[in-house]
């Protein structure tokens, strides 16, 4: 082999090495976070190590849709993930625990399946970021029938965060009475109480309403309001009809397992209608809360017990009764 | 015919005869294929972020169809990197011929020495093509597929075989370099009669006999011609010219080749087809094209190939049949279909502008993150999806087509006078063509 034929090997050789050595080393060195469709994989990885006050920094990219990434019960801001570009994150943990990381877009009908964990260790005692739900402390069973016998003719009004409406409910207005209680449970009482006889159904209705006002503030139905928005309406509706963008899909998702093995009836379900007074006048805001935090079991209503944080599950309680009760 | 002769300048001649200069292009070009199959298999998923799929089916298409073909003919070939690896080890040298003898290959079958299985190969990559140009794996992995097959066939069979009988790209390339206003031709006849030993077709110390498997002085037309500029090396007497000329020369001697009729119909079926999958406001054809394998996509298959292999033709058929000796059908229906080479080349144009000006701006975008790995390497990797020129694209379309009908109509003209029939009933159907193609556009 004479000189110019070595050397010109030596650079198309080099030249064609090069092409592929050097991306090929940049991107090994660089991982990325990969968003997909739950239905094609989700996150990748989804599990991820930090220490406590070191900052993990994350790559993100999407491989189809659009994606949302944030982190449960930590305030870091949710950020959007867009088809094949990065969105880079530093996340700090003053905690250890094992967070729970999602998606914040409708990226499609498993979009809720999109999740994924952190593990953060380091020194300091891990403090327990939720308490025991009231609905374990009651012993309620989310999942029983509900339905209120008798419905206030129209919506019931209160003023809201202003208390009693001029009626005496002294013996009504702990939060501790307010959690456990279904309306339509307080509305019977009401109508058992000697000292409210002179009212009508309606009236009591009205009354209940104000206890439900009096237990919440404007600030915390609007935060629940920005919750139900982010993450409920798409399959809720946006006025809690129960038709959300994805409830046709889920419908369709329910008859189709449903056709797949006749035997066993579908769980996937159309998502509830939370406008319809019988059943939610008949739900206590610890039922609702175990609800959001445990999810539907398989009905397609996922749990967002790891997702949110205890006062942020009280305030989209307060935001789901504003279906039933017309706050002023 | 007049033409001019590009090399006679001394410098243009030293340049091409050189093999440093196109060696350095063909480096280039082989280090950004392998490129563009890496990104394909590590880089985002996203098609119009990925390399691969920006640089093939936007960047190289653009250049090709609407400036390399149009312009230089097959330029492309020239510099395409898919059979250097082959080559190269078939020769045993990356320049040019050393004094070791190299294993003899085999001669290409003489049956399949046509181009029915290059217009195969294009059907084959047709079918999938939504997915194809969208998905960067698919790319990767049949851009990898072709380089392996122009290495195996190099080991196997002698010169340039995936170029001249396989490479699904290379025969519409041929095709259409009949309108290129560039040729590569001999000076005189006479020479090359009279020359002994024929190193442009079988090689000598100077360079490699025509990788084409094409005798230059025998050519009369670009469509087997490579423009590799190896017969420039070898030839003794400088008899080889690269000469300029009037658009469309080749087209004044119509083929009577079966193969390079029926290709005419599949490039002008696969660009209507094209047109009405991918610009289309039909979900349901788009939903079946995309669905390889369901049924929906199986008819969509069957569709599509019928309208290359039975719609198109028969049509054709029935235009040139009655129209004179029908002993002759063959032979007419071959030569006239030559008039539909102008029509096809701006029916790819007309398509072609359409995606690649509402996708330009991704080129940017992806040379500054090619793998869709966070990269700024030039500042725009986050620059917004936005078409370009989308004013003059309708008018431009309309032009082209326009320009087709009409160029096709002028071949016609003597393409019918050599059969002694009528030019106005294939007119009339490259006009058809030509309406059903601007609807599908417009």
């Amino acid at each position: 082999m004479n000189g110019r034929e070595f050397l010109a090997r030596f650079l198309v050789l080099g030249a064609a090495l090069a092409a592929i050595a050097i991306p090929l080393a940049l991107w090994w060195r660089v991982p990325l976070v990969h968003a997909q469709m739950a239905e094609n994989g989700g996150w990748s990885p989804d599990a991820f190590r930090a220490t406590v006050g070191v900052p993990l920094r994350l790559r993100l990219t999407s491989d189809d849709v659009m994606h949302g990434f944030a982190v449960g019960q930590h305030d870091a801001p949710a950020v959007d993930i867009l088809p094949g570009q990065v969105t880079e994150v530093t996340l700090l943990f003053d905690q250890p625990g094992t967070y729970t990381y999602y998606c914040t877009r409708w990226c499609g009908l498993n979009h809720w399946r999109m999740r994924g964990t952190i593990e953060v260790t380091g020194s300091g005692v891990e403090e327990q970021r939720t308490s025991v739900p009231i609905y374990a402390q009651l012993g309620l069973d989310l999942d029983a029938p509900r339905a209120v016998e008798q419905l206030p003719t129209r919506k019931p009004v209160a003023q809201i965060s202003s208390g009693s409406a001029g009626a005496d409910l002294t013996a009504y207005q702990s939060v501790g009475y307010y959690r456990a209680n279904s309306p339509y449970a307080v509305w019977q009482q009401l109508r058992e109480d000697l000292a409210h006889a002179d009212r009508d159904d309606q009236q009591l209705w009205d009354l209940t309403a104000s206890l439900w006002g009096g237990n919440t503030t404007p600030e915390a139905v609007e935060r629940g309001a920005l919750l139900y928005a982010q993450n409920c309406a798409a399959c809720h509706g946006e006025g809690g009809r129960g038709d959300g963008v994805f409830a046709d899909d889920l419908a369709e998702a329910g008859t189709m397992s449903e056709l797949a093995d006749g035997a066993v009836r579908s769980m996937i379900q159309v998502p509830a209608n939370l406008t319809d007074p019988a059943k939610m006048l008949d739900a206590s805001p610890a039922l609702l809360q175990g609800k959001i935090l445990r999810g539907g079991m398989g009905t397609g209503m996922p749990s967002w017990g790891q997702i949110f944080t205890e006062e942020q599950t009280w305030d989209l309680v307060a935001y789901l009764y504003s279906f039933q009760f017309e706050y002023r | 015919m007049s033409t001019f002769e590009l090399t006679a300048r001394g410098n243009l001649m030293a340049a091409l005869k050189s093999r440093y200069p196109q060696l350095a292009v063909l480096a280039i070009m082989l280090a950004g294929y392998l490129f563009a199959i890496l990104a394909g298999l590590i880089g985002t998923p996203v098609g119009s972020r990925n390399f691969s799929i920006v640089f093939v089916w936007i960047a190289w298409w653009a250049v090709l169809i609407l400036v390399a073909v149009p312009v230089l003919g097959r330029g492309w070939c020239a510099v395409c990197p898919i059979p250097l690896p082959g080559e190269w080890l078939q020769r045993g040298a990356v320049l040019g011929p050393t004094a070791k003898p190299t294993r003899r290959r085999l001669r290409w079958p003489r049956r399949l020495r046509s181009i029915w299985l290059q217009s195969a190969a294009f059907l084959a990559l047709a079918l999938f093509s939504p997915i194809l140009l969208t998905t960067p794996l698919v790319t990767a992995l049949v851009l990898a597929g072709m380089l392996v097959a122009a290495i195996a066939m190099s080991m196997v069979f002698e010169r340039r075989s995936f170029c001249r009988y396989l490479c699904p790209v290379g025969g519409f390339i041929g095709l259409y370099s009949q309108t290129a206003p560039l040729e590569l031709r001999i000076k005189d006849k006479s020479v090359c009669a009279a020359c002994e030993g024929k190193p442009c077709y079988n090689g000598s110390a100077a360079g490699y006999g025509c990788p084409w498997d094409v005798f230059p002085g025998g050519l009369t037309k670009n469509t087997y011609c490579g423009l590799c500029m190896e017969c420039l090396r070898t030839c003794p007497h400088d008899n080889i010219a690269v000469n300029a000329r009037p658009f469309g020369a080749d087209l004044a001697k119509p083929s009577t080749r079966l193969d390079e009729a029926f290709k005419s119909f599949v490039m002008l079926g696969a660009a209507m087809v094209y047109a009405a999958v991918l610009l289309g406001p039909w979900g349901f054809l788009k939903d079946a094209a995309y669905r390889i394998g369901s049924l929906p996509w199986l008819i969509y298959a069957m569709v599509f190939l019928a309208i290359i292999g039975v719609l198109l033709p028969g049509l054709f058929a029935i235009t040139v049949g009655p129209n004179g000796d029908r002993r002759l059908l063959r032979q007419r229906f071959a030569r006239l279909s030559t008039a539909l080479i102008p029509l096809g080349l701006s029916a790819w144009i007309a398509f072609s502008l359409s995606f690649v000006l509402a996708n330009a701006s991704y080129i940017l975008a992806s040379l500054s993150d090619p793998l869709g790995l966070g990269w700024n390497l030039l500042g725009t990797a986050n620059l917004a999806w936005k078409p370009v020129l989308t004013a003059v694209l309708a008018p431009a379309q309309t032009l082209a087509l326009v320009g087709g009908v009409i160029w096709s109509g002028s071949v016609a003209r003597k393409a019918a006078a050599e059969s002694h029939v009528s030019p106005v009933p294939v007119m009339l159907y490259c006009a058809l063509v030509a309406c059903v193609m601007l609807w599908l556009l417009l």
